[in-house]
């Protein structure tokens, strides 16, 4: 079983979404670092970057596979977490405490598309 | 579960162990135990074992048996002794590939040919389409066999373990033993494998290896899944059919001429891979190394710094063992040279790298 956590929102496409006042901190699921297996490299966009809510920012591989990363919400990436790079497999270690960008967001709404943590439990297995 | 999908005889122990399922060349086959690295490595340093009953066995008997064989072979086993093993192919006409296999020289007489999961059915049409005129028998016999790879430094350890026998330390590289068990079944191991390792394969009927599966596992192996068994070979140079090798993708273009005896008077395939090695062919697979981490997979485009498509990836990984990004590459011939700059694009951004040997790994066979 998988861990999800509450009061996070959460993407169909396995991103859940930490709001801080108008960042929103982004990482992979629970349920998708396991899915993924060994996670091997971590693709980052740059701060600064310009992102669209649905649009690709960047990837997780995996030693089988990449999985395209999805930005739930629109805006500017803020920070992303560099530590990352040197240790891809912090995502599988604990996938909530290894958050991979925040967001400035340009249209705080869109958070009304995702998922709470019940909904997600549904799509999550 | 798809209907069609096949099992082999270790199924239930693989769903036992949790191991994460896929299907692969029409089987219900396990991916992962514990994890592809760790797997991997366990391989490296020590000793690991797959489930590799999918494999065909196809036996070849008769008074010209051997005829037949280098008829359909590439590689030479006219002079092939009793207990010895060669590795080639089959090709069609036109030098493509039908399959790449291994062929045992049984010590009464005819011969064994392991051939890939995927292309049991089509490996035997072959065969019987192209036996005109010969005295053979062909008998695939693949349901009734099952078999275990047993790879890594510690595998010989852990095979004479096993067996209880002492002498199977002697069994030399690409060669045989027959055994007997208790109720007189024929049981085959060689020393052979497919992860750049010292290694053996064992073969004996389903019910027998999952009992020796049962031992291996109380013995402390590792149970390896597909996943780290394509990582392994990968890294040693290997090819995979449908990767590396193909209809489309000669032994010539795969850089495996060595296993091609053109001196030999005649065999299917001959005249097509002469002309091959004459006048050059217009791709060839080659080894790219990439100076970044970011990982190239099968499909991805090859380009020259102008953006130029000049091949494209046919297997890659992050190597585990070597810590790079490294990939097969299928590429014009003019960029195949070591040490040519090529580049590859990972979804929007192109990685620089350079045309390495495709032997990423040192192997450690015991010859």
């Amino acid at each position: 079983m998988s861990k999800i956590i509450e009061g996070l929102r959460y993407s169909e496409s396995h991103e859940w979404v930490k709001v801080e006042g108008d960042l929103a901190v982004i990482g992979v699921s629970d349920f998708a670092q396991a899915e993924m297996g060994d996670i091997t490299y971590v693709d980052l966009p740059s701060e600064g970057d310009e992102v669209e809510a649905g649009e690709e920012f960047g990837a997780l591989e995996s030693v089988k596979a990449s999985s395209e990363l999805y930005s739930p919400v629109s805006g500017t990436v803020e920070a992303v977490n560099d530590e990352l790079e040197g240790a891809p497999e912090k995502v599988n270690e604990d996938a909530y405490a290894a958050w991979i960008i925040k967001v400035r967001m340009s249209d705080p709404s869109e958070l009304d598309a995702l998922m709470d943590a019940a909904a997600y439990a549904e799509i999550a297995k | 579960m798809d209907e069609q999908l096949k099992t082999t005889c270790l199924h239930d122990s693989h769903v036992a162990l949790g191991a994460k399922m896929s299907p692969f060349a029409g089987f219900d086959m396990p991916i992962q135990y514990s994890g592809i690295i760790q797997e991997h490595n366990a391989v490296r340093t020590a000793v690991g074992m797959f489930d590799v009953s999918h494999m065909g066995e196809i036996f070849i008997d008769g008074p010209d048996a051997g005829a037949f064989v280098s008829h359909i072979f590439t590689n030479d086993i006219r002079e092939l002794e009793p207990g010895r093993i060669l590795y080639g192919m089959m090709c069609y006409p036109d030098g493509g590939v039908v399959d790449d296999l291994l062929v045992y020289k049984e010590f009464e007489s005819g011969y064994l040919l392991v051939v890939n999961a995927a292309n049991i059915e089509k490996d035997y049409r072959w065969m019987l389409d192209n036996s005109k005129g010969f005295e053979v028998e062909i008998f695939n016999d693949s349901e009734s066999w099952g078999q275990i790879a047993l790879q890594g430094p510690k595998a010989e350890d852990a095979l004479v373990k096993l067996f209880g026998i002492e002498e199977l330390r002697e069994l030399e590289f690409y060669t045989f033993y027959d055994l007997e068990d208790e109720e007189g079944g024929r049981v085959i191991v060689s020393r052979t494998g497919y992860t750049g390792e010292d290694g053996f394969e064992i073969y004996a009927d389903p019910d027998n290896i999952v009992e020796m599966w049962e031992t291996l596992l109380e013995d402390g192996v590792q149970p390896c899944g597909l996943g780290c068994r394509d990582t392994l070979r990968f890294e040693a140079g290997l090819p995979l059919y449908g990767d590396e090798l193909s209809p489309e993708i000669s032994p010539v273009m795969a850089g495996l001429s060595m296993f091609c005896k053109l001196d030999k008077p005649e065999f299917i395939g001959k005249e097509a891979l002469e002309k091959q090695k004459a006048e050059g062919v217009a791709r060839k697979l080659v080894g790219i190394e990439l100076k970044d981490n970011a990982i190239p997979r099968a499909g991805y485009p090859v380009e020259l710094e102008d953006e130029t498509v000049v091949g494209v990836v046919t297997t890659g990984y992050h190597s585990i063992s070597l810590d790079k990004s490294i990939c097969f590459a299928l590429v014009d011939s003019a960029y195949a040279a070591l040490g040519t700059p090529l580049f590859v694009r990972i979804r929007k951004r192109v990685f620089p790298g350079e045309v390495v040997k495709k032997r990423f790994y040192k192997t450690n066979y015991k010859k």
